[in-house]
Parts: C-alpha cells; sequence; structure tokens
C-alpha cells in the first residue's frame, strides 16, 4: 500500500476518503483535463483552467492578506491583536495604508483619479531605486565583459581570446542591425546581415530552451502519473 | 517523393503529440537510460562554490515559483540543499513569489529529515515576504527586521541559532534564487550591484538564455538551466533524483522534435520548388 493511503480517513456523505489518495486522484483528472486541450478546446478543460487561475488566485490573496495586510499594517497599528502584544503602535504605516487603499479607487469611477497618486508614488519609487543601480548592472558590467583580452598570452587561452572576438564580433554586428539612421549597405549592410545571424542564433538557444522547458514539464506530469498516481490506482503496477 | 511530405505537412497535428508523448512515457516504461553528458561549467560553478565554503557557512535560498513551474525547479532546489546540508551549511529559506511558500515547505520537508538536520539549528524558512525589490533592498540592512522577527510559522527569528550572527548580506556566504519569473533580475540590480552578495541562479530553461551574460560578466556566481540543470546537480552531488530521472525521456524527445524540425525543412524547401 503506498505511503499516500495512509493519512487520516474524511467522511462524506456516509463515504469513506483517504484525503491524500483523494488528492492524488484529483490532480491525476485535473491532468488529464488540461491534457484534453491537446484534442480541442472543450468543456472539461476550460473547467480545469479555471480551477487553477481560481485556487492560484485565492493562494495568492490569503498569502498577501497573511503577510502584508495584517502583518505589516494592522499588526503594527493594533499590536494588541497579535501576539506581540507588547510592542507599541507604529502609526507611520497609516501613510502607505492610506496610499494602499488608494489604489482601490479604480474600481469606482468617480473617484478612480485618486488611484494616481499610489501610482506615481511606485513609479518614482522604482525608478528612484532602480536606475542608479540598472546602469551599472545591465549596461556597464556588460559593456566591460564585452571588453575581454583578444590576443593568447600566458593569462588568456586561446580558446577564451576565440570566444571573447567572438562575443565583440557579435555585440558590433548585432548592434548596427539596430542602426537605422543610415541604409544597410557597404560594410554596414555586410556588418548588419553578420548581426542577423548572431540573432538567429540567439534565437534558436532561446527556442530551444523553452523546448526543453516544456518538455520538462510534461516530465514532470508523466512522473507523477506513474510513479504516485498508478500505485494507487493499480496497487501491482509500481514502476 | 514531394507527395509523402506534401501528405506529412498535412498530417493530424494530434499524431505529433503522441509520438512526443511516447517518446517520454517510454523510458519510464522500459528502464531506458542514456547518458547525460558532461555537467556544463554554469552549474559547475555553484556546485564548486558551495564545495569551497566554509562548514557553517550561511546560504540564503529565496524559492520563487508556482506549482506550474515545480516540475523544472525543485529537482534542482533539492539538489542544492541536499549538498549544502552535505557540506554542512546553515540554509536560510525565504520566498518572494506568493506560492514559493508552500513550495519552500516541499523541498526542506523532504530534504531535511533525510540529512537528519534540526529546524532552527540548522535551517529556517523564513515564508514570503511580499514587495520584491524592497525586501531585497531592506535584507541589505536587517535581515530579521525584514522578517519581522518571525518565521513561516510565527516562531522569533532572533531566538533561532541559524541564524546566529546573521545580520544582513555581509553574513550571508551565498545567495540562490530559484525562479520562474523576473525575480532574478531584481537580485542582480539591488544585491549584487549594491551589496555586492554573491548570487546564482536556477530557473527554467526558458529564462536560463537570457541569465547566461550575468554568469559570463561575473555577476552571477552560476546558472542551473531547467531540468538538465537539476541532473547535472544530482550528478555532481551523486544523488540522483527527478531531474535525473527525466532525463532519458528529455533526449528522447528532444531528437524526435529536431527530426520534426529537419523533416519539415525539406517538405518546406521542396514545397517551395514545386512548379
Amino acid at each position: 500500500m503506498p505511503e499516500a493511503q495512509q493519512g487520516t480517513e474524511l467522511v462524506f456523505l456516509g463515504l469513506t476518503f483517504n484525503p491524500e489518495v483523494l488528492g492524488l486522484w484529483l490532480q491525476a483528472v485535473l491532468t488529464f483535463a488540461i491534457f484534453s486541450f491537446l484534442w480541442g478546446d472543450n468543456r472539461v478543460y476550460k473547467f480545469a483552467e479555471h480551477v487553477f487561475v481560481g485556487i492560484s488566485a485565492g493562494y495568492g490573496a490569503v498569502i498577501v492578506w497573511q503577510q502584508a495586510v495584517l502583518l505589516l499594517l494592522v499588526f503594527k497599528l493594533w499590536p494588541q491583536l497579535s501576539a506581540k502584544a507588547d510592542v507599541t503602535a507604529d502609526h507611520w504605516v497609516i501613510i502607505p495604508g492610506i496610499l494602499g487603499l488608494l489604489m482601490l479607487t479604480r474600481f469606482m469611477p468617480k473617484y478612480d483619479w485618486l488611484s494616481r497618486y499610489p501610482i506615481a508614488f511606485t513609479v518614482g519609487l522604482y525608478a528612484g531605486t532602480g536606475i542608479p543601480r540598472i546602469v551599472p548592472a545591465y549596461l556597464l558590467r556588460q559593456m566591460g565583459a564585452t571588453m575581454k583580452p583578444l590576443v593568447p598570452g600566458a593569462d588568456v587561452g586561446w580558446w577564451v581570446a576565440v570566444s571573447s572576438l567572438v562575443v565583440l564580433v557579435g555585440v558590433i554586428c548585432t548592434l548596427t542591425y539596430f542602426y537605422f539612421s543610415r541604409p544597410h549597405e557597404g560594410a554596414l549592410g555586410v556588418s548588419s546581415k553578420i548581426g542577423i545571424w548572431f540573432l538567429m542564433v540567439a534565437f534558436g538557444a532561446g527556442f530551444g530552451n523553452t523546448v526543453m522547458a516544456r518538455i520538462s514539464l510534461l516530465i514532470g506530469r508523466v512522473e507523477f502519473l506513474l510513479y504516485d498516481w498508478l500505485p494507487v490506482w493499480w496497487p501491482g503496477a509500481g514502476l | 517523393m514531394r507527395d509523402i511530405f506534401s501528405r506529412l505537412q498535412e498530417i493530424d497535428r494530434r499524431w505529433l503529440y503522441l509520438l512526443i508523448f511516447a517518446a517520454v512515457v517510454i523510458p519510464f516504461l522500459t528502464g531506458l537510460k542514456l547518458p547525460a553528458g558532461v555537467a556544463s561549467p554554469a552549474t559547475t560553478d555553484i556546485y564548486d562554490y558551495i564545495d569551497g565554503l566554509a562548514p557553517g557557512s550561511v546560504i540564503l535560498i529565496s524559492v520563487d515559483y508556482s506549482p506550474a513551474s515545480m516540475a523544472e525547479l525543485e529537482p534542482m532546489a533539492k539538489a542544492v540543499v541536499r549538498h549544502a546540508f552535505t557540506c554542512g551549511h546553515r540554509v536560510i529559506a525565504m520566498a518572494l513569489f506568493p506560492e514559493g511558500a508552500m513550495m519552500v515547505n516541499r523541498v526542506l520537508d523532504e530534504v531535511a529529515p533525510e540529512m537528519n538536520k534540526t529546524y532552527a539549528t540548522d535551517y529556517v524558512n523564513a515564508g514570503f515576504k511580499p514587495g520584491s525589490v524592497a525586501v531585497i533592498l531592506g535584507m541589505g540592512k536587517d535581515i530579521i527586521g525584514v522578517f519581522e522577527d518571525t518565521d513561516a510559522e510565527g516562531n522569533a527569528l532572533s531566538n533561532m541559532p541559524v541564524m546566529a550572527g546573521v545580520k544582513n548580506y555581509d553574513d550571508i556566504d551565498l545567495m540562490i534564487d530559484f525562479a520562474a519569473g523576473n525575480i532574478p533580475f531584481a537580485w542582480i540590480t539591488y544585491a549584487c550591484e549594491q551589496y555586492e552578495l554573491k548570487v546564482g541562479v536556477g530557473v527554467t530553461a526558458v529564462m536560463a538564455t537570457d541569465l547566461y551574460p550575468f554568469w559570463k560578466s561575473g555577476q552571477l556566481v552560476g546558472v542551473i538551466n531547467g531540468l538538465k540543470g537539476a541532473a547535472e546537480y544530482e550528478d555532481l552531488i551523486q544523488v540522483p533524483g527527478d531531474g535525473m530521472l527525466g532525463m532519458s525521456s528529455q533526449s528522447i524527445a528532444h531528437a524526435l522534435i529536431i527530426f520534426f524540425v529537419i523533416l519539415g525543412n525539406i517538405g518546406y524547401f521542396l514545397a517551395r520548388r514545386r512548379p
């Protein structure tokens, strides 16, 4: 008997269920319901899709309520409601609390202009904290990584030198492909064509990885069906 | 010959789905094992870094994926945590993704008992914290403060031996983000750039190509790429898991897709040449 069948039993309408076995069956049925989309769009698939979206949203809402609204707002304003009754109230959290409530005015057309204030605050905050760090992280350090030694020597092996050259040529040629102020003719035309090839290789690598990701998800479901669900459904079929 | 390719181009795509499904299932049913290949340098770099840390070092892991990406990311998270425990490191787990809170438990609840590790002494689950960038920046100053001095179950973090001497990023030896979204970029931008925290990532294969440049530039310690990366890590620590289990299916399915791509291209060019 699989381990999953050893849990506490659940009685519903006079029928006895093992919650873990019931969970495995639910997972299996929903997996097949989602796979039914491969045959064509259908109501069973739609139902499973809505269940997934609903549960994800519901779970997320509960977690955010517990971890953000209660912990960061309610318990800070009224510590006596929490386990830390000896902590003094922090009234500064009223400001983000009000900004958060103003976001809800999006649902009231007459007052939805008020939601611009928290949005402006958020955009300003993230732009202010982000820009000084994004420039070095995304631009300067990446530019530095393209400026590696191109000549083999004591510290630079042949392979490293060739790799550095490929990166440098790739960056320059790809950038010239996106230079639109002059017609792509002559040297610029050759460079932009090489740039297209580099882009193609990058897209190919991206597509290959995407295929791998999707197959991995299918493998995960197949593993579940064969190793978790099948032994419950067919006890002698343990793989 | 052209007629064959013409017919193939009109084939019902559901036959292709069936072939892919068979390619994935058959290795499981037959026990077929194909070699997974040599571990890539991006994976090995994370393994070597963890291996090189002194026992008792602190590794922060952020589990930022939902059940939708579990098949790809959970095997690598388990492998890395298993490796950290084997080396005697402390593990502080957290989540910046709401569903990550339960994903953390799945990893720790399986690996910690296997390795005889004790909660609060060897590892802790600080739980989910909303506001990713604000949390990352705040942790640079006061990790326990950001988590309101409570773990996922409401226990005081400051009383736990695992948190002894851990104030901010200066006390974290390595951070690894297991993610299916954009959160690794926030770690790179804020934790790496501002606080010089050593960061590695374990990501879905879709995201990996976007993150390799940050590894090559030295901003990331390493990149574990999808199920293949998980299999590589399991191979490095010599503990086979779900990653290695699926690699034969992965290889056969990839070979089949390459065959389809070649076949489709031949058909396309033959059709173009048709008068």
